[in-house]
This record gives C-alpha cells, structure tokens and sequence, in this order.
C-alpha cells in the first residue's frame, strides 16, 4: 500500500520534473536571437515539410466533414423547417470548433510525429551530437526552425480546413440538397462575428499550434535514442498532442464563451 | 592506393609511419607502472609538462545513476600527439570523448580543453571552444539529408561569411585529402562504412582544428580502408600539427599508430605509457588485454552464483 502511494508520488515528481525540462527547453529553443540569413532557408524548408505536406490531409479531411456536416444539419433542420440557417449552422461549428480541433489533431498525427521521429532518429545516429561538437547549437538549427514553422502552419492549415469545410457543406446543401443559395451565404454573414467567432477560433489554432509543436520537438529532443525510444516518442507525441489539445478546447471555449 | 589519394603521396612519404609514433614521443616519458601509482605520477607529469598538454583531466568523477563509470581520473594529453585512450568495451571511453567534448558534465574534477575547463564553462564558451575541436563519431554522424559536400560545408556555412567559391575551394580541399572529392555528390545513405568515416573526418577538419578526437575509427572497417584511416590519422597529425586522440579497442592498429597509451578499465587508468611499454607491461590486466586473453583478471563469466547450485535449483 505504502509502496503503492509512493509510486504514485514518484511519478508525480516525474512529470514535473519533465515538464520543467520540456520549458527550459523551449526557452533555450528561442530565446536567442537567430541570424536571418542562415534561419530564413531552414524555416522555409520546414514550412515546406510541416505545413505544405500535410495540406492534402487537412483539404480532403476539411471537405468531408464540411459534407458531413451539411447533410447531418439539413435532416435535422428540415424537420423545423429550418433548412435555410444551414450556412449559419456550418459555418460557426466549423470555425468555431471542428475546424481548428480537426485540423489540431490531423496535424497532431501527420506532423508531429513526423517530427518526433525525425529528431529522435538525428538523436539516434549521433547526428545532433555532432552537430553540438562542430560547435553549432541543435537547439536552433534543429528545434527553433521546426518550433516556429509549426506555429505559422498549423493556423493557416486550420483556416484553409474551415474554408474547404465551408465550400463542401455548401456543395451538399446548395447544389444537393436544395437549399437556396442566397439565404446560405446570407445567414452565414449575418450570424457569424469576425471578431468573436472567426478570430477566437485561429486564437484556438495558435494555441493547439504552440502546445502540439513543443510537445513533438520536446518529445523528439528527449526520447531514448533506440528504435524503441523513437516509436515511443512518435506515440507520445499524438497520445499527448490530442489530449492537449481537446483539453485546452474546452479551457479556451469556457474563457471565450463561458460568459454567454 | 588509389588515384584519387595520389597527390597526397609526397605527403605520406614525408612521415614515415613505421618510425613516426616512436620518435616522436618525448624522452623522458614515465614508465608504465601498476594502477595504484599511476595517478599520481601522472599528476607529477601534468605539472611538468603543463605547457605542452593541449588536454588535462585532473581527479575526474563521472557516474551514470548510481554506476561509477570513472573515480577521480586523471590524465593529459599532449600537444601535437597521437594519444590512445585503450579499455574493454563498456568502459565508457566514448563518455570520456563526451566530457572532453563538454556533452556530458562529469560529478567532480575538472577538465581544461585549450585553457578552458568545459566542466564549468557556460554554454556560449563551451561552443567556442568546440569550433577548436573536432570529432569523428564512430557512426560518421554524417547529415542524412545533406550530400557529402554540403556535410563538409556545414561548420564553414555556420561559422564564417566565406564566400560561397571559397567554401567551394576548401570543401573540395578537405575531401581530396580523404579521397573522396569524386563523391562530393553523394548521399550519406549511398556511402559505404569506410567511406562515410572519411567523409565526416574531412567534415571534421574542416575549420582546421587544433584537435581531433577519434571514437573508435577501426572499427567494423575492412583491411584497405582501415589502413587508409590509419595512414590519414597519422598525417592529418602530422602536417596540420593537430593533438589527436584516439578512443579504440583494437589493439595492433592502435599501437601502430598511437605515441602514448592510456589503457583504462573499472574507471581508472591501469596502465599508461608508450607503446612499447604497455605491450611489455607486468600487470596481468594489461596484458589480458593487450594479448586478448578470454580469461584473466577480467573473467570470462558474467558475476553469479556457483554453476552446480545454479544448475541443481532447477530440480526442486
């Protein structure tokens, strides 16, 4: 029983203690700062390789659940006769909500474990070691350039999700289903608020952003350099990267529209 | 040897390899002697010859969990030498090159690389003092999405404003003298062992480094590119006058090559001296290992309990 408690202790003390690190390590990431003629190349070359890559996930997953979307939302509106506030409807739950969750999660498992495993794998094959001898700092020309073009993508991808999402529900409820076009789009503009519901939800983004990029790098940075610690890192990073990010949906949805 | 290594001929004929560890050891060295003096005549060492050691390990301590890898080591290491640190495997002569390297902070000691002790040394200058040293890791730890010449480009790129035909001259510079300036457009994935070894010890020198640390150079090497790395060691040494330290377990190409051994085992040194010396040396560890004896004071059988017991346990 006694062992029991401590073991618990134990692992409290664990996840402080890497969570501790895992700041130090960011802070280190970026506090310094880089020099534009060697960062600017290696932050356009992981833009390219976290955001543009993953952007046919996020433009077939968007269109889809846009489709979804409408189709669900017209049979139940329908039965209130209601069909016309489909775009209302469409439009404030994907940008409000699928649009930056989805994309957070679908960028969860596409580039953060992409991530995870390729500094795990440099980790592994003494590569940020060397780096570290030949005097040049794998926290900046490694972690800093993949930290930041996390943080741009992720945002856009969210906003090019909610767009497509807009654009299928639209292709099922106007063109499919019937609804009339004017009254879609028309509904949409009057009910949604830029400021509240379109800006609050790439506020959302930046954050899924912040905390799925760091915990991948962090993971990719710390795993036990064997294929075992790799695979671990890589599962870590979208078991924890998910979780963060339907957990601070809710904290930040409570801060945003608790008060409505 | 092949075309592309020469125009370095002149070169190697100029260091003659068979006579070259031996003369140029200094007179005067200690002799090797048996563990429990070791240390601290080699302190006595290190305060005479504190001018010319490029390297000073001084009553190093360094524990992984509650493993004692090493226990108040010390040890120097002259300038404009080739020195071999020898041991077992699991000894963590790679964690030595780490301390040194400041990638690893030992528990107690210090450890001054250049006048710099990196124990204690803040990150900016433990940066600085790493652009005077280079590394061959013992994977090559060549960049996996750089081709080999942008690899050997990579600490010019990061430390000078070389214009870009000047990184071109010197790359191809540094990769002629490993012999591989026909390979500058291969991928580290498309290198054989041998060959990706050259490529990051041309990487290595790349900035012209006062030192150059070896981590098991010999090591999964055939005969013909094993010599080459043995020829290119010693000339590298030579011409651009680096201190070098070699990490090995191979014994015959070490002691071809070395100018002074360090032989270390249970974290401590147990036999130091030249050559010549150790291989002669009375102490039964050393000579288990310098003749690869499967048993001796290192036993051949992992520590447990008495094999009759042992077997008969099973039969209850």
């Amino acid at each position: 029983m006694l062992r029991q408690i401590e073991s618990i202790g134990a692992r409290g003390l664990e996840v402080v203690e890497s969570i501790g690190r895992s700041t130090i390590f960011l802070y280190q990431s970026l506090a310094r700062v880089p020099r534009l003629r060697t960062s600017l190349p290696l932050l356009i070359q992981q833009l390219y390789s976290v955001g543009v890559l993953s952007l046919v996930i996020i433009v077939v997953a968007g269109f889809f659940i846009g489709m979804v979307l409408a189709l669900q939302g017209y049979s139940i509106l329908v039965r209130f006769g209601a069909e016309q506030a489909l775009g209302q409807m469409v439009a404030l739950s994907i940008v409000m909500e699928l649009g930056p969750v989805v994309s957070g999660l679908l960028f969860a498992g596409r580039a953060g474990s992409a991530l995870a495993a390729e500094i795990g794998l440099m980790k592994a094959t003494e590569q940020l070691a060397s780096m570290e001898m030949i005097g040049v700092d794998p926290l900046q020309q490694v972690i800093a350039p993949r930290f930041w073009a996390g943080l741009i993508s992720l945002p856009l991808l969210g906003m090019i999700f909610s767009a497509v999402g807009i654009l299928g529900s639209m292709l099922v409820g106007v063109d499919w289903l019937g609804v009339d076009s004017g009254s879609f789009w028309s509904n949409m503009q009057s009910a949604v608020d830029f400021h509240r519901d379109v800006l609050n939800g790439v506020i959302k983004s930046i954050a899924f952003a912040v905390v799925v990029t760091w915990i991948a790098v962090f993971q990719g940075y710390d795993c036990i350099p064997t294929s075992e610690g790799i695979s671990r890192a890589t599962t870590n990073t979208v078991v924890y990267g998910s979780l963060a990010i339907l957990g601070l949906d809710f904290v930040l949805t409570a801060l945003m529209f608790g008060d409505l | 040897m092949s075309e592309s290594f020469q125009p370095n001929q002149s070169l190697v004929s100029s260091v003659n390899l068979d006579n070259a560890p031996m003369s140029l050891v200094s007179e005067g060295r200690p002799q090797i002697r048996g563990a429990a003096a070791a240390e601290a005549s080699s302190l006595n060492q290190w305060v005479e010859a504190e001018a010319e050691n490029y390297v000073e390990i001084q009553n190093l301590s360094f524990q992984r969990g509650s493993r004692i890898i090493y226990d108040d080591l010390t040890m120097s290491f002259p300038k404009g030498k080739v020195t071999a640190v020898m041991g077992p495997s699991g000894t963590g002569k790679t964690t030595l090159l780490k301390l040194m390297g400041g990638q690893l902070q030992p528990t107690a000691g210090s450890i001054v690389v250049a006048g710099v002790d990196v124990a204690r040394a803040s990150r900016t200058e433990l940066f600085e003092v790493r652009k005077r040293m280079g590394m061959l890791f013992q994977s090559g730890a060549l960049f996996s999405d750089l081709s080999v010449y942008e690899n050997v480009a990579f600490p010019l790129r990061a430390h000078t404003d070389l214009p870009e035909d000047m990184i071109r001259d010197i790359v191809l510079m540094k990769l002629h003298s490993v012999g591989l300036r026909g390979a500058r457009d291969l991928m580290p994935s498309e290198l054989s062992g041998g060959m990706a070894r050259r490529a990051a010890l041309a990487r290595a020198i790349v900035l012209d480094p006062e030192m150059v640390m070896y981590d098991e150079p010999f090591t999964g090497q055939d005969p013909i590119s094993m010599s080459v790395l043995l020829q290119l060691i010693r000339l590298l040494n030579d011409t651009l006058e680096l201190t070098s330290i070699i990490v090995s377990h191979d014994v015959q190409e070490t002691v071809d090559i070395a100018d002074y051994l360090y032989i270390i085992a249970d974290g401590r040194v147990i036999g130091q001296g030249e050559p010549k010396e150790v291989m002669n040396s009375d102490s039964a560890l050393v000579q288990q290992f310098m003749l690869g004896l499967p048993d001796g004071p290192v036993p051949f059988h992992f520590p447990s309990q008495n094999y009759r017991d042992d077997i008969l346990e099973g039969r209850h």
